[in-house]
């Protein structure tokens, strides 16, 4: 469960601060399925990261499962990263010298989990992206949609609770950028709270709940209509 | 907590992704260790060299030296020293009066030409007496060492060793042949049997001749040295100022000379050659400071080129500290396969060293092995410190957006 109150982001440019996140509320339960829009440089990004634990609020407060995060150090931090956050980026962001397993194995890695229960998890999170013959080949070896499934694998290898993707499609085709989403929503549908970030409306539309932002303001929710 | 065994996994991937970063690094440190391992090894060789040279002469050795040192101690400087008054043949048979001299060997040197039948070699010539063979405990071949004569007789008699013999007389006998020494002529008598060096002459080009004949071969009334062996160790002291004693008697109250003996010489050299070789491979050393800056600054290009992949491992739970740690192993394990190479290079080194020149005992002493291998290791940590602090610190958001 997330609770963010009165969350304030801002950057200091020169002499100017840009407010990316300005006075943002959000209450987002388990298992929903929630769409961020939004014009270029209005802040969806930005909301991304902090909810991803990257990036600290400038003010506010911000509960992840009833902890307040502003609590906690640099290292139980990167622990909530790697136990109950995955994330998946527009440009993937694989190793190129590692593998497709290799990669899907990282979280596990860095959490210091022994090689062999790794590689049956990784062996199940291949098999089940359908990537079994992919596994020893390099990302520069695999397809677009292919690359952003092995991402989502290593988002999802240590079974985090949430999942952000920002812009997951962007760099797609449109096949593959629907296969990508269906696989996220198949995800969803087991549980995980998905958080998207696109510029497509269409995508936007398959969420339960949309919200839109303007200038690091929430401009619409439509969750606040149905409650 | 990231696995020790995986996180050497992880960065050796990084190290063998980049070959020409990771081999231009490895040279540089395994040719600083190298050069630490081939210098000292140098050092040490010449070290013990001039040791072995210089334990070949005997024990309880006192050596007199005209001309007083300034400087108390012995110096090599003293082995040069300004002759003010002749040290004489009666100086040195005054000096057989102590009861606890065994044996007593005047000595000169000169160089000469020494032919037969037309076949000729330029050599170093001593001049000495029958206790010389004893004193430096060599061997005869074949005939005998100069006769146990009155030291003042000048014998034309002379003994050679191994190479003068195959030089000039080949397979001729050479026992019992007259040979031409400078401008007078001397008969072989013995042939020196023993090998080696001895204060930097080779035993082997050897030439011998008696102190007296020398003396008035090369027209010096001078000694060059007096070899005084003393019957026990205990006597050495009081032997020395014996010999102090009479010298500043015969030499109207002025002590003119030098009296060492051969321990002093040899701590002397021995103080001297390590403090070399203390320098060169400190000298070398710096070179592996060298390299560690040259690993600090590809480590710095290597962290902001993977700038994005740190900012991934962020994201994906890598707290900072393991992050340091990743960068730390690399050098880590950099510097050791360095150091590793560096000490093949080091010993491979040596070897040519000894096969090319093989009286230098060119062995590489252990401590600097050891602590060649511990400064790479250290510098190699200490210069990765920096750059992976840097990728420690670096703001995830930030890097994930770099490319
Ligand atoms: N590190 C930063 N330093 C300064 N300004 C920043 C930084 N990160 C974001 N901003 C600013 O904050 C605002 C929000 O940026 P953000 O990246 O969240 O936008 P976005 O909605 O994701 O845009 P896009 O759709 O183009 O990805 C922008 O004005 C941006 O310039
Ligand atoms: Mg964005």
């Amino acid at each position: 469960m997330i609770k963010l109150e009165n969350i304030h982001r801002n950057f200091q440019v020169g002499d100017q601060t840009v407010h990316a996140l300005d006075d943002i509320n959000l209450d987002i339960q388990d298992g929903e399925y929630l769409s961020v829009m939004g014009p270029s440089g209005s802040g969806k990004s930005t909301l991304l990261n902090l909810l991803g634990l990257l990036d600290p609020p400038s003010s506010g407060q911000y509960f992840l499962n009833n902890t307040n995060i502003t609590d906690l150090d640099e290292n139980q931090l990167a622990k909530t990263r790697n136990q109950n956050i995955g994330f998946v980026f527009q440009t993937f962001h694989l190793i190129p010298r590692l593998t497709a397993a290799e990669n899907i194995e990282l979280p596990l890695v860095l959490a210091g989990i022994e090689e062999k229960i790794r590689k049956e998890r990784v062996y199940d999170a291949l098999s089940s992206m359908k990537l079994l013959d992919r596994a020893p080949h390099k990302p520069e070896q695999l397809s677009g949609g292919q690359r952003q499934r092995v991402a989502i694998a290593r988002a999802t290898i240590t079974e985090p609770t949430i999942l952000l993707a920002d812009e997951p499609t962007g760099n797609l085709d449109q096949k593959s950028g629907l296969n990508v989403i269906e696989t996220l929503e198949q995800l969803n549908r087991r549980g995980i709270t998905l958080i998207v970030v696109t510029h497509d409306a269409a995508l936007g539309s398959r969420s339960t709940r949309s919200i839109r932002m303007l200038d690091g303001r929430i401009e619409s929710d439509d969750a606040q209509g149905k409650s | 907590m990231l696995l020790l065994r995986d996180a050497i996994h992880f960065s050796w991937s990084a190290l063998t992704a980049n070959f020409t970063r990771t081999f231009l690094m490895l040279l540089a440190m395994s040719i600083g260790v190298g050069s630490v391992i081939i210098l000292t090894a140098l050092g040490e060789g010449a070290r013990n060299y001039v040791t072995a040279e210089f334990s070949s002469l005997g024990t309880n050795l006192i050596i007199v030296i005209p001309g007083r040192s300034e400087t108390s101690g012995g110096a090599p400087a003293t082995m040069m020293g300004v002759t003010e008054r002749d040290l004489t043949l009666d100086d040195a048979i005054a000096l057989t009066r102590h009861p606890k001299v065994s044996r007593i060997a005047p000595f000169n040197i000169g160089a000469a030409e020494i032919s037969w039948q037309g076949r000729k070699r330029e050599t170093t010539i001593q001049g000495s007496t029958h206790e010389l063979l004893m004193l430096r405990k060599w061997k005869m071949a074949q005939g005998q060492f100069l006769p146990e004569a009155d030291i003042s007789r000048a014998n034309s008699v002379c003994v050679i060793g191994k190479n003068i013999r195959n030089e000039i007389f080949g397979a001729h006998a050479a026992l019992g042949q007259w040979v031409r020494i400078g401008d007078r002529r001397y008969r072989i008598i013995g042939i020196l049997g023993s090998e080696g060096q001895s204060m930097g002459f080779d035993v082997k080009d050897a030439v011998i001749i008696p102190v007296a004949s020398a003396q008035s071969l090369f027209n010096v009334p001078s000694l060059f040295r007096i070899f005084i062996e003393v019957k026990t160790r205990e006597a050495l002291p009081k032997v020395m100022t014996f010999i102090k004693d009479t010298i500043r008697e015969r030499h109207q109250g002025v002590e003119d000379v030098t009296v060492i003996t051969q321990d002093a010489v040899l701590k002397t050299f021995d103080r001297i050659l390590s403090a070399l070789t203390y320098t060169v491979g400190g000298i070398a050393a710096i070179s592996l400071v060298v390299a560690g800056i040259l690993i600090m600054n590809v480590m710095l290009v290597s962290v902001s080129q993977r700038t994005s992949e740190i900012g991934l491992l962020k994201s994906l739970g890598a707290s900072a500290r393991a992050i340091l740690n990743l960068i730390l192993i690399e050098a880590v394990l950099l510097s050791s396969l360095g150091a590793l190479t560096g000490l093949i290079i080091g010993h491979i080194g040596s070897w040519v060293i000894r096969y090319a020149f093989p009286v230098l005992p060119a062995y590489p002493p252990a401590w600097a092995t050891l602590a060649s291998i511990f400064v790479a290791l250290i510098t190699g940590i200490l210069f990765s410190l920096l750059p992976a602090k840097k990728a420690a610190q670096l703001d995830p958001v930030v890097a994930l957006a770099s490319h």
